[in-house]
């Protein structure tokens, strides 16, 4: 399904479909610290249209506010968008609403899992100030074991915390709700 | 107009000056977790200030960036409460600190999130989600040095002793802080009864009559800012223009 979308993005006639294109690209962007999941799949790109004089505008917006890929990330989408001749275009980025875990796509947390990253649980579980609230049970993405323990809220990117399976002793990362 | 972007840049300096002092602790924390963990809280506080200097440079023109505004600004310049350019101590007044520091954060943002201006709005609710940790964590870490060890416990008096002189001032408003009407009196309760309850927990007593120190918000610092500035902004000064 990639390859279609890849291969019409040579196609710079701006015709119907131009939108269609811009997300091909931009799903062939991957995200530069987890390189298996795209900046579409983690819900950073927020929208894309085309305008008039066939000006291609593009919405993104943060994960964490200090994520030192997202610089990457814009610069990486300007280079691919030269790259398929796209020269008429805006990157806007935008703060509100902020992002969250829930924008992850299914496919994107299937990728993660894959990856050996614990795909994010849904919102309910969001941290609250509260001291040591109960952890989320968060599932191994090794052995599928529920039995992990937390070992630190702050793991090796904003975006993960480091859990360990007490099942299969695998530490890992898990991608945790924000 | 001029409120507004003094307002900004106070609340970049605060997020810069603690963003910076934490990553002091790069490498050197007690344990590898609890480094990163430090770090992290570093990088977000460093990501507020960038788009908190973004907005600022925006309102004031004359061709500022959020590089000159951190980088070529003067200590007295700089609008950031005493309490963040503290030094770090030891492990414990670092965590001491950055929970006053976030509580004061956490209630703030709360209450920006839902303010009149668009721009500050959007960036309290990104921030809010990432305050929430870091008092999350670093309440924590009080508590388990206040009801630790005698060891524990002493360094933590040691730290209530060093930093609480420079709570006040965070809820004395400044010139700006009264024309965009920032309800501190309101915010102080919270965290107020939010410190309270967590240093209680930590078997520790909150000092009563303690003289509050002042000067941050209007450019008079403690000495420590100079230094910090000075390691800081080498680079920019050094190399003027210079990008990553």
């Amino acid at each position: 399904m990639k390859a279609t979308e890849q291969n019409t993005s040579n196609n710079t006639q701006p015709s119907m479909g131009a939108e269609e294109v811009v997300w091909g690209i931009l799903r062939s962007i991957n995200d530069p610290e987890i390189p298996v999941i795209s900046i579409v799949d983690l819900g950073i790109v927020r929208a894309v249209s085309v305008e008039e004089h066939h000006l291609v505008k593009i919405i993104i917006t943060p994960t964490y506010s200090g994520c030192p890929a997202h610089d990457v990330i814009k610069m990486t989408i300007q280079l691919s968008l030269l790259e398929n001749n796209i020269k008429n275009f805006s990157i806007e980025q935008r703060l509100f609403p902020a992002w969250t875990t829930d924008w992850i796509s299914d496919s994107g947390r299937q990728k993660l899992k894959a990856y050996g990253i614990a795909p994010p649980n849904h919102t309910q579980a969001v941290c609250t100030p509260e001291i040591f609230q109960k952890e989320e049970s968060v599932q191994c993405p090794h052995c599928n074991s529920f039995h992990t323990i937390m070992i630190s809220q702050f793991g090796s990117t904003a975006c993960k915390a480091l859990y360990k399976c007490e099942d299969c002793k695998e530490p890992f990362d898990y991608f945790k709700c924000h | 107009m001029k409120h507004l972007t003094d307002y900004i840049l106070h609340l970049a300096d605060n997020a810069l000056i603690m963003g910076q002092r934490n990553a002091e602790w790069c490498g050197h924390g007690p344990i590898l977790e609890q480094d990163i963990a430090l770090t992290n809280i570093s990088l977000d506080l460093i990501g507020q200030s960038r788009y908190l200097y973004q907005y600022a440079a925006e309102l004031a023109g004359n061709n500022a960036t959020e590089d000159s505004l951190a980088y070529l600004r003067t200590e007295r310049e700089f609008k950031n409460c005493l309490l963040t350019e503290q030094p770090n101590g030891d492990w414990g007044q670092t965590i001491l600190k950055q929970f006053l520091f976030s509580t004061y954060q956490l209630y703030l943002f709360e209450w920006l999130q839902q303010y009149q201006d668009e721009r500050l709005k959007a960036i309290a609710a990104k921030a809010l989600k990432e305050v929430t940790y870091h008092v999350r964590w670093s309440s924590e870490w009080v508590i388990r040095l206040g009801d630790g060890t005698e060891e524990s416990k002493q360094r933590m008096l040691n730290a209530i002793d060093a930093l609480w002189m420079y709570t006040g001032e965070m809820f004395i408003p400044s010139e700006s802080e009264m024309a965009l009407q920032i309800p501190l009196d309101r915010i102080y309760k919270q965290w107020d009864a939010k410190t309270k309850a967590v240093l209680n927990e930590a078997t520790l007593l909150i000092p009563e009559k303690v003289f509050m120190q002042k000067g941050g918000k209007s450019g008079v610092h403690t000495e420590y800012l100079g230094y910090i500035l000075t390691e800081m902004q080498y680079m920019q000064r050094t190399y003027p223009d210079s990008e990553w």
